[in-house]
């Protein structure tokens, strides 16, 4: 009876190569890796056609998809090479960790941190005893140490043994875990020699490929009651296991179920090429970067070759790595300049890999939490397209907007929108053509990488493009679109992005848009407690950044330019209005005020903005008044003070109304005054525009004008203004109720 | 090593001269191999840039605060026979470097040509005692060499400032010489060879590319290393501290109780706009035009102290830096304005120990 230990660094090309050759020397008769045994009954796919990783391996509970986990593997995991080479050889593989279920079964014991925590705690401190050793052999960097100790011996035998005892000298002197970590460390190493004392049983010669850590912990068995002790009453859970593709940038991720790679491409470059590693890595970049048109010629890659190499030297290291070769790319091809080793990192570094996983793989919990909500919802995959119309006060119809609103940020189109809630007025009702193709079950298999279940993989979805996103218009779409998929997790996300944003952004009427569909989140929203201070706080940084650049911004403008930024200004004031907040309520004011009335502004804005500051009470009947004398004065343009009436008429660019004129013979006067003073020649050029004005009125409305301005003494006649208090009481209580003060 | 004695009153005297006890030191206990015509080995020359201490105890004092990894790049490119091009914005040590790097490996810093529009093709070449050539005709006695030619034949670092200010036909004498480390005196029928150990070190200011671009000939003669800003706060307040310190006894100013508050607020302030974020990582910002060194934090600290110290009640306070971070950002008036006024809205106006500061800039605006 042999054991083979063969400690490995999870994810380590060099690891990965020699656990390959150790296999092939040893030529165990079973092999156990470190992952849960629920996937036992899956092993055998990764050698099915139609398997290429990066893959991962998931399981799920059963009955509840949303409490999953993933074990992703790449070509260059050490795992990944040892299952391969087991069902290559046709011999026994088991995964031998402590049971998936026992991951996301809930923690019984009241404990401040999930299991997810309690495995990062212990990393942690893992991780500290290799810096030690690492500041030993003079190295700044861990990472570094152990690839040129480990993962750059390209040929020659394992450094198994070497790193087993080097692991146990640390774990005599590794500081303690916190309790619940610790228990959780212990369980899964008795798991482990479990799992080993039965191999060791039924084979004569077993190989363990495991994370070095765990090494020192297997090489020595203690009586079996001991390890059956640590794992009685473990939670049972019904776990399904299955294959799911991964990408080179979810390695990457250091969040979720990223692996924390930062170099999956470099890696597998590392594996899968055997000899000039450093030449064949410049070639690949300068290819790279003569694709996207930078001059980079063969004497380039000489030169950054011998600088690598010299690098490493006066460093002190075997090979050229990573560090080294970024630094000659550098140095030699860019010219010092960052923005092509941005490239070469998201091409190279990371990679764009994906994997993908044989047809015949166990249905993914995604498409499990589909179907199950498919029922529920009473909707069927049907390849005939069939129009719904929803009612979002129902359950069933808010359900079924949710579910396809929430697709449709995972870019499965099942169903189309056809429209029919309209932003600011809000309606209550969605219409949508629902019209299944087969593709899109290859959708639902791709977008569980982003998660389990509909929801979770939505708002990952939902941060992942928020964090991509470069203007604000993309980030202000995507906010209404997370507000319709009701995803307020991942909405915290996309206002912070939506901050880091505005304050780049240079474009006011940028700022303006995004103001009111954020507004609108906030009064009508469903958001949570933390998320709506985050969204006052948003909404006010814009609004500020807003009023610094406005002055600015509305100088010069010419007609159409001035019309659109009407509209933007009235959909932003409804906003700021929408919020409630006094003080940023007065600063929009107070900024539109001192706008108000300067000479580079469009007589548009300038007579829009006079009325808006009369409506709102910030300024009285008088100083309004006042404006517009200025605005006609003999001084003005009569075109200018033409387009200044339409402003102060036609508010927010719709018919207008003439009450204004009915009601105040002061204004009246000073519009007829001026409208009787333009000259005869210019008079045409002035028409079209009050006559779209003034057109726009109803037609009582417009009588009533020319009767007053037929007769003087008829427009000095107040407006009976009596009122019955008995009948006013009367509809109190309604006016309170809509307006909602007691 | 150069070894001319330092006249007394000499007002800066050359790296090799003022460092040559260290030189001595580092080059009598370097046990690694040196590339041929280097006077350290390049262990020994990173040592000497970085700071450290020697096996026998001696102190190296650092000459360059800052990654470790661009000095090794530096080194390593001069190691490998290419030549150096240190690129950055104005105030982030390029000449400094470049200098001790000369000193360190050649021991001679004063081969220097200075980059100017109207550097003519003879500093870099050769150019002729017009006397001698009148009188004996063209040899190599009328031959007067460049600072670069003497660095070739004696194997020694050439250093080249500002390369990007000198006119590009100029700039492309540098290419026979890089390429083929050899001068060729066509007057004289014959070339001046380079002997091992030359190389040239080459500044160029980041923000001036647009002045006269190098050639991609020229360009492609060069390993380039990016000189950044210092990379923390309190790295970039110990710089600014130190020369602030001895500036302000060059220049006499009277004796200031610690300007550490308004120094590091000027830092603060210069570090934001140019990162385009605030310290806490919270809030973006639009980065304003200008460069906002080091060199220029320095300037607005003296410039405040002098103010202080002359004008107001000797201590140094927020109104007297303000003019000068003021000056410093708003350089472009429309779009530069816009940026600072944001930054104090949105920023400077929220942090309560500013509120001082805030009244003095908003003043200013």
């Amino acid at each position: 009876m042999t054991t083979y230990y063969l400690g490995i660094r999870h994810h380590g090309p060099g690891s990965a190569r020699a656990v390959a050759s150790a296999l092939d020397r040893l030529r165990p008769e079973c092999v156990l890796i470190e992952g849960p045994p629920e996937a036992d009954a899956v092993a055998g796919l990764a050698a099915a056609e139609g398997m290429a990783p990066p893959v991962a391996l998931l399981a799920y509970a059963t009955d509840d998809p949303s409490r999953a986990a993933f074990w992703p593997f790449a070509e260059f995991s050490p795992e990944w090479q040892a299952l391969r080479w087991a069902l290559a050889a046709g011999v026994p593989v088991r995964f031998c960790d402590l049971r998936a279920a026992v991951q996301f079964a809930p923690v019984l014991e009241p404990d401040p941190d999930g299991p997810e925590d309690l495995e990062r705690a212990a990393e942690a401190v893992r991780f500290d005893p290799l810096t030690e050793l690492a500041r030993a052999a003079g190295y700044d960097d861990t990472e570094r140490w152990w690839e040129d100790m480990v993962e750059h011996r390209l040929h020659g035998p394992g450094p198994f043994e070497e790193v087993g005892e080097a692991m146990a000298a640390l774990r005599e002197q590794a500081p303690p875990l916190p309790a619940a970590a610790q228990r959780r460390e212990d369980q899964r190493e008795a798991a482990m020699r479990t799992a080993l004392r039965r191999a060791t049983r039924e084979y004569g010669s077993v190989a363990v490929v495991c994370g070095a850590w765990h090494v020192p912990a297997l090489a020595t068995l203690p009586p079996a009651s001991h390890d059956s002790a640590l794992l009685r009453g473990l939670p049972r859970t019904k776990v399904t296991c299955t294959w799911v593709p991964w990408t080179h940038g979810r390695l990457a991720a250091r969040s979720g179920y990223g692996a924390g790679i930062t170099s999956p491409g470099w890696y597998h470059h590392l594996f899968t090429t055997h000899d000039h590693v450093v030449e064949r890595w410049l070639v690949k970049v300068a290819r790279l970067l003569r694709a996207e048109d930078l001059p980079v010629s063969s004497a380039h890659v000489i030169e950054a070759t011998r600088l690598a190499e010299t690098l490493a030297a006066l460093r002190g290291r075997p090979l050229a790595g990573l560090t080294e070769l970024t630094e000659a790319v550098r140095a030699v091809y860019t010219g010092g300049a960052d923005a092509p080793l941005a490239l070469v990192r998201e091409r190279l570094v990371v990679g764009d890999l994906l994997g993908t996983v044989p047809a015949d793989a166990p249905t993914v919990p995604l498409q499990a939490d589909l179907d199950r909500l498919c029922g529920r919802l009473r909707l069927k995959p049907e390849v005939e397209a069939r129009e719904y119309d929803l009612d979002l006060r129902t359950d069933l119809g808010g359900g079924r907007s949710r579910l396809l609103h929430r697709l449709r940020l995972l870019d499965i189109d099942w169903g189309e929108y056809l429209g029919g809630r309209s932003g600011a007025k809000g309606t209550f009702h969605e219409r949508w053509r629902l019209d299944w193709r087969p593709d899109l079950a290859v959708r639902v298999v791709e977008a569980s990488v982003w998660g389990p279940t509909v929801a979770d993989a939505a708002a990952t979805r939902v941060r992942e493009v928020a964090a991509r996103a470069e203007t604000l218009a993309d980030l202000t779409a995507l906010v209404e679109r997370t507000l319709w998929a009701d995803l307020p997790s991942a909405l915290a996300t996309v206002m912070t992005a939506l901050q880091a944003a505005a304050a780049v952004d240079s474009d006011v009427a940028d700022l303006l848009a995004a103001l009111p569909p954020l507004a609108r989140a906030g009064r009508y929203g469903d958001v949570r407690g933390t998320d709506a201070e985050l969204l006052a706080s948003l909404v006010e940084s814009l609004v500020v950044r807003a009023c610094v650049g406005l002055p600015a911004a509305c100088a010069h403008l010419d007609t159409e330019a001035a019309t659109r930024l009407r509209g933007l200004l009235a959909e932003a004031h409804a906003a700021v209005l929408l919020v409630d907040l006094p003080e940023l309520r007065d600063r929009w004011l107070d900024t539109l005020s001192r706008i108000a009335g300067r000479d580079s502004l469009h007589g548009l804005l300038d007579g829009w903005l006079t009325r808006l500051l009369r409506d709102t009470g910030r300024w009285d009947a008088a100083e309004a008044e006042r404006r517009m004398g200025l605005a006609l004065s003999v001084g003005v343009p009569p075109d200018r003070a033409a387009s200044w009436i339409e402003g102060f008429l036609r508010q927010g660019g719709g018919q207008g109304s003439a009450l204004l004129l009915l009601h105040d013979p002061v204004l009246l006067g000073l519009v007829d005054r001026w409208i009787s003073g333009v000259p005869a020649d210019t008079f045409p050029d002035v028409l079209p525009l009050l006559r779209r004005t003034f057109g726009g009125f109803p037609d009582p409305e417009r009588r009533e004008l020319g009767r007053r301005l037929r007769d003087p003494r008829a427009a000095a006649r107040p407006v009976d203004v009596a009122l019955d208090p008995r009948r006013a009481a009367l509809v109190r209580p309604v006016v309170a109720l809509v307006r909602g003060v007691p | 090593m150069n070894t001319d004695a330092l006249l007394p009153g000499t007002l800066r005297p050359h790296a090799e001269q003022e460092y040559a006890t260290e030189l001595a030191a580092l080059a009598a206990t370097d046990p690694r191999p040196r590339p041929p015509g280097w006077r350290l080995s390049p262990w020994a020359v990173t040592t000497y840039i970085l700071g450290g201490a020697l096996p026998d105890g001696t102190p190296i004092a650092p000459k360059y605060v800052g990654d470790r990894r661009l000095v090794e790049v530096a080194v390593a490119t001069l190691a490998t026979d290419r030549a150096l091009l240190l690129l950055g914005v104005p105030g982030t040590a390029k000449s400094w470097l470049s200098e001790h790097l000369a000193a360190a490996i050649s021991g001679d810093s004063t081969l220097l040509v200075q980059g100017t529009a109207g550097t003519p093709e003879e500093a870099i070449r050769y150019g002729w005692n017009y006397a001698r050539l009148l009188a004996d005709g063209p040899s190599r006695h009328a031959l007067v060499p460049s600072p670069i030619m003497r660095a070739m034949s004696t194997g020694a670092l050439a250093r080249v400032e500002e390369l990007t200010r000198i006119p590009s036909d100029v700039q492309d004498a540098l290419i026979t010489v890089l390429s083929e480390k050899a001068l060729p005196v066509p007057e004289l029928g014959e070339e001046v060879a380079a002997v091992r150990g030359f190389n040239v070190i080459a500044t160029a200011n980041d923000r001036d590319r647009g002045v006269n671009e190098l050639s991609s000939a020229l360009r492609r003669r060069f390993n380039t290393v990016v000189l950044p800003v210092p990379e923390t706060a309190e790295q970039e307040v110990a710089i600014v501290t130190r020369r602030v310190a001895q500036l302000a006894s060059s220049l006499e100013l009277p004796e200031l109780p610690s300007a550490l508050e308004e120094i590091r607020r000027v830092v603060t302030v210069f570090r934001e706009l140019r990162a385009g974020l605030t310290e806490d990582g919270r809030t973006k910002l639009k980065t304003p035009s200008g460069t906002l060194s080091t060199a220029e934090a320095i300037s607005v600290v003296t410039q405040g102290m002098a103010l202080a110290a002359h004008f107001g009640d000797g201590v140094v306070r927020p109104a007297d830096v303000a003019p000068g971070i003021v000056a410093a950002v708003v350089r472009d008036p429309v779009s530069d304005r816009l940026a600072w006024q944001e930054y104090l809205e949105a920023v400077v106006r929220e942090r309560d120990a500013w509120a001082d500061f805030y009244r003095g800039c908003r003043d200013l605006v």
